[in-house]
């Protein structure tokens, strides 16, 4: 998602409601926000960006499918065809004793392939190295960044006008 | 904020905090160095966990002949320990699952633990299965590759081969919770820290940075673990009373086991989880956090589900004299007056009578009697697993056979060693990770803090605004 090496410019907030009021001025006169920071999940901050619900679930929903086929379909083909075998005389397609490894398959394969979709569109893994824009944004910090690579410094001294209008606690520009 | 609270719900988070102090707080004592207490408790686990390096490396070279087990009892100990630490297990996915889909904001403040619980327990339980197979050596045979041995497959059919899967799949699937719930706590102690421990803790942190994007798909990712973790939740038991109920044992194969063996789970595990907060609050200085209303909550749970399977014990009795099926009958008038009676009577007395004390408001919210009743249940629940199985086995159908069962130094030895490796792994936990989700709480702060619920409320000049906004909400 994000280039190597651009300059952004950065406000930090201390409340999400100032976040909140300033992500809804920004969209409201058609601001490009290159991304915005939270310590925590902060609610309503999604619409406001116009974010697109995640699809991570629906990733899931087919990782489970996988898995209750992989299970089904496996033990089918090896009680009924590889290697056919009588338990206590039922048959050999014995369906109700496939049911419990076939749920667990369902939910290692989902939680499995979720897990690993999760990190892997985030850019995230053993060892990444965290592009922060400011140490305080993981503790209490509420921040708003915007891409200023190729920006006028008129427009940037119009972002500080907007950070400061927003009551920001603290304006900064840096390299990721 | 569009959060609907009762305005009569308690505070979750004493203290007045900022968002700032949360971090401190949450933080700090993984950041100073080791108290006394964490030393003196670290030694004395280590000393555990060798005892049972050695116990179970015994047991490996001499066999399962170290064992007291005979050919009527054939699962003592082991079996026995291993329900015990699964059910022990039970209690932080249903915490941090079940609970999120209720949308129950107590669970912020005791997930981490509660989960981190889970984990070790499953580890410790894990360990009976793979020694009590006495070759371990071939313990290869349980998974189901294609082999040159035939190709011979496992049964799939089996409820000990369902229970492979399970547990295995119970346990990856807590990992990954887990794990990728710490993942933005790791975050705030990598950007506090310098050095070495920056990198450690960049290494752990996958490189988060809180994007709005990330917590967007994070919070997806963690509502859809926690509907798959909660049916899984329930199913780990489930099965686990399958390798039971399938049998021909009289006192054994009844299909209340399911349900009942669930409802003993959480009993335990919640009672686990009350052992552990009450003295990680206290030593770690949580007592904002981990509040009291907490323990009551989880002392509620106890109350609850102690009934349950206290229901569950009296349901067998009437079925087995309903039934008129005379073995039936004989296995449970001889697990309540035979050679076990007093691991009968034990369960009896830990599992339904005690836990009805907390039907007193008062004692719900005392420290000391919930530690006691903690403990009393935990015990309880230990004997409920020594009844089930070695008192049905010690009396079969066939008089001649019929043998007594006591655990040799071996298996108490390694019963004792899962302690030791369970507060081992509990304590370099303490040390490494944050013991309560600090971006869980911190998200609940402004609906759940005294300075904006409760009779502390407002007491901030600058907070007033907010509280009465929010409220106003609320109200619609």
């Amino acid at each position: 998602m994000a280039s190597k090496n651009k300059e952004v410019l950065f406000g930090l907030f201390d409340d999400e409601t100032q976040l909140l009021s300033a992500v809804a001025d920004a969209r409201k006169s058609h601001m490009e926000i290159d991304d915005v920071y939270t310590p925590f999940p902060v609610h309503g901050l999604d619409p406001l960006l116009g974010l697109e619900e995640s699809r991570l679930h629906i990733a899931g929903f087919f990782y489970g499918l996988t898995g209750t086929a992989t299970a089904f379909f496996g033990i089918s083909w090896i009680f009924t065809r590889d290697w056919p075998t009588i338990f206590g005389g039922k048959p050999y397609f014995s369906f109700p004793a496939f049911v419990p490894i076939m749920f667990e398959l369902t939910v290692l394969f989902a939680s499995i392939g979720m897990v690993v979709t999760f990190y892997t569109i985030c850019g995230m893994g053993p060892g990444v190295k965290a592009k922060t824009l400011h140490d305080r944004i993981t503790d209490d910090k509420f921040c708003i960044s915007f891409d200023t690579s190729d920006a006028s410094d008129e427009q940037k001294s119009g972002l500080r006008a907007f950070f400061s209008k927003h009551g920001a606690s603290l304006v900064d520009t840096k390299f990721i | 904020m569009s959060i609907v609270v009762s305005p009569t719900r308690e505070p979750l988070i004493f203290g007045g905090k900022t968002y700032h102090q949360i971090t401190e707080d949450i933080c700090t004592p993984s950041e100073k160095a080791p108290t006394r207490q964490w030393l003196i408790g670290f030694i004395i686990a280590v000393f555990f966990l060798a005892v049972f390096v050695f116990c179970v490396g015994w047991q490996i070279y001499y066999g399962v002949g170290a064992w007291n087990l005979n050919r009527t009892i054939g699962w003592g100990y082991d079996i026995t320990n291993f329900v015990w630490w699964i059910g022990i297990g039970h209690a932080g996915t249903l915490i941090s699952a079940i609970l999120l889909l209720f949308r129950q904001k107590w669970r912020t403040g005791v997930n981490r633990a509660a989960e981190a619980m889970t984990i070790f327990a499953v580890i410790c339980a894990f360990m009976f299965p793979v020694i009590h197979v006495g070759r371990i050596w071939l313990l290869f045979y349980f998974i189901p590759l294609p082999n040159t041995r035939g190709p011979l497959w496992v049964n799939f059919n089996s409820p000990l081969l369902w229970d492979v899967f399970a547990i295995s799949t119970y346990f990856t699937v807590s990992l990954l919770f887990w794990y990728t719930g710490l993942v933005p706590d790791f975050a705030t102690l990598r950007d506090r820290a310098s050095g070495f421990r920056r990198k450690l803790y960049n290494f752990l942190s996958f490189g988060w940075t809180g994007a709005a994007k990330h917590w967007q798909r994070f919070e997806s990712l963690s509502l859809v673990l926690a509907g798959l973790a909660t049916p899984l939740v329930l199913s780990v038991h489930t099965i686990v009373s399958f390798d039971f109920a399938t049998s021909v044992i009289p006192g054994w194969h009844t299909t209340i086991f399911p349900p009942y063996f669930v409802a003993g789970a959480i009993f335990s595990g919640f009672a686990m989880v009350q052992t552990l907060m009450l003295v990680t609050r206290k030593a770690l200085k949580l007592e904002d956090y981990i509040t009291i209303n907490h323990i009551e909550s989880m002392n509620k749970v106890i109350l609850l589900t102690g009934t349950v399977v206290g229901i569950a014990y009296l349901t067998e009795l009437f079925i087995s004299w309903y039934s008129q099926y005379v073995y039936e009958q004989f296995a449970f008038a001889n697990r309540a007056a035979g050679p076990f009676w007093w691991s009968y009577f034990g369960m009896m007395a830990c599992n339904v009578l005690s836990p009805q004390v907390f039907w007193s408001k008062k004692i719900r919210r005392s420290l000391w009697w919930t530690f006691f009743m903690s403990i009393f249940v935990n015990i309880g629940m230990w004997f409920e697993r020594f009844v089930i199985i070695v008192t049905t086995l010690a009396r079969d159908y066939l008089p001649s056979s019929w043998s007594y069962y006591y655990p040799s130094w071996n298996e108490i030895g390694i019963y004792m060693g899962t302690f030791g490796l369970f507060f081992t792994l509990y304590l370099i936990f303490v040390r490494i990770a944050p013991v309560v989700a600090i971006a869980e709480v911190k998200s609940i702060l402004k609906s759940s803090g005294d300075q904006y619920r409760g009779k502390n409320r407002g007491y901030n000049e600058k907070n007033e605004v907010v509280v009465a906004h929010s409220d106003h909400e609320e109200h619609h």
